[in-house]
């Protein structure tokens, strides 16, 4: 199989990651459980991942990184952690249900109102919508870092001025971006950013978390066993026990702070420049074939791994399936969760075949790709087309 | 017969805290390490640091020089 869906979850993990796992399934007991090697085992193991994505994000600090199972949960507490009722929200049309629905959740129960930064048919924004759309009520800014259907990216510094020079919360969706492009929290004033460990980062499912800069209090979501503090009726305050109910999953974040040591090892510019390297040698082998149409903005080399397209008016789902099932090749069909991405675009009827890339693929397997997008062009070739 | 010996026990509200603790004074070779919370400081539970009784001020001069932080400090009768 030739994997091209990297954007949903990066199926090739260094090997490094699966051996942490192993070595915490056999030795971890539960962090902040008692004091036996067990449980310290957990505890250090935990703790030495949370400084390591405080040092990758440019969080100042390390208890300020709270685990979650992955960015949608993230931004579930995020978001309903920080709004109450009257606040009014920015966000943008490239987002992604995992930011849409807990927004439309606090719409709905919260009486909180919303807007949002439109995207033209290229799925880009005008950055000055951010600052128009700011009324006397606006508590935050929530954006995706890159658009999981386009790969377009935001200007989140940019954003990130805007929100403190008026006094904003800005929370980022770094689901496709972390691993992938630079994110530093302090040098682009987010205040919180939510991310996943599965994609760009190479960790394993089921891990991600937020990080919080300082001074940002964010209720909790979920309450309950924090193995401090125990005769308190209510979730401590410090973070991250604030955030981190029940057991964590330090097997997973076992696995997670293997790959980022693999990314460090690597070195993350060297690691998204291939990434984007395969994508771009993609986009130039498909661009220019009849009936493929690409959508997005090529122009800005900053952008995740990622190629969305479709083949004259075939359903996605139909090409997609044919490039599995002819070819062994994997991509995502369909709305991609982003319905007002898709909206923009004018590709909710037809969806969008994604191609997504990782630092394992090789040009050999993207030049296959490209070959089956040129031959599934012809096969699907409409019959009005086919004199020209 | 088992005996108690003095001890310096300092707790810490979060476990980040006590971890962040422990790899400071790994790095410096600070003796110590970590035990259950006594119940003398707090019936719920967590992580506390316990070290020689001595040298309180020491502690706290370090713990404040290295930005640690941590909730309580005190010397304890502790079962050796």
């Amino acid at each position: 199989m030739i994997y091209l869906d990297n954007a949903a979850t990066t199926l090739r993990k260094p090997p490094e990651v699966m051996e942490a796992v192993v070595q915490a399934m056999t030795t971890m007991g539960n962090a902040s459980r008692g004091a036996h090697p067990g449980a310290l085992s957990a505890s250090r193991g935990i703790y030495e991942a949370r400084c390591k994505l405080a040092r990758f994000f440019g969080c100042p600090r390390a208890d300020h990184v709270a685990f979650t199972a992955n960015s949608t949960e993230a931004l579930n507490m995020a978001i309903c952690g920080i709004l109450s009722p009257g606040d009014h929200v920015i966000t943008t049309d490239l987002e992604h249900n995992s930011v849409l629905r807990p927004l439309y959740r606090m719409e709905a129960e919260r009486q909180v109102q919303l807007s949002f930064v439109p995207a033209d048919a290229r799925g880009q924004v005008d950055y000055q919508d951010f600052e128009r759309l700011i009324r006397p009520e606006t508590r935050a800014i929530v954006c995706t870092h890159a658009s999981n259907l386009t790969g377009n990216r935001l200007d989140v510094g940019r954003i990130g001025e805007v929100a403190r020079r008026r006094g904003l919360l800005l929370v980022v969706d770094a689901s496709q971006t972390a691993g992938s492009l630079p994110l530093d929290m302090e040098a682009m004033g987010i205040h919180i950013l939510c991310f996943t460990g599965h994609k760009g980062l190479m960790g394993p499912q089921g891990t991600g978390g937020l990080c919080v800069a300082e001074e940002v209090e964010i209720r909790p979501w979920k309450v309950g066993g924090s193995g401090v503090q125990s005769y308190r009726r209510e979730q401590p305050a410090e973070y991250p026990t604030r955030l981190e109910a029940g057991t964590l999953n330090g097997h997973g974040i076992a696995g997670l702070s293997a790959a980022l040591d693999f990314l460090e090892r690597q070195g993350l510019g060297t690691v998204g420049r291939q990434e984007r390297r395969l994508m771009n040698l993609f986009y130039q082998g498909v661009a220019p074939v009849e009936g493929v149409t690409v959508y997005g903005d090529f122009g800005d080399p900053e952008r995740a791994a990622i190629v969305a397209l479709n083949l004259w008016d075939v359903d996605s789902g139909t090409v997609s399936d044919r490039l599995s099932q002819k070819y062994g090749i994997a991509t995502r069909p369909g709305a991609h969760c982003a319905p007002r991405m898709h909206r923009a675009l004018g590709t909710q009827e037809q969806g969008a075949v994604r191609f997504s890339f990782s630092w394992f693929n090789t040009e050999a397997e993207v030049e296959q790709a490209v070959q089956a997008v040129r031959e599934l062009a012809e096969d699907f070739r409409p019959q009005e087309a086919a004199g020209r | 017969m088992r005996q108690k010996k003095t001890a310096l026990v300092i707790t810490f509200a979060a476990t980040t805290d006590a971890m962040a603790m422990e790899r400071y004074c790994a790095s410096r070779g600070l003796p110590g390490r970590l035990i259950p919370v006594p119940r003398e400081i707090t019936a719920g539970c967590g992580l506390a640091w316990k070290a020689a009784p001595e040298e309180k001020e020491k502690w706290e001069a370090a713990l404040a020089e290295a930005g640690l932080r941590w909730q309580e400090m005190r010397t304890l009768e502790l079962w050796a």
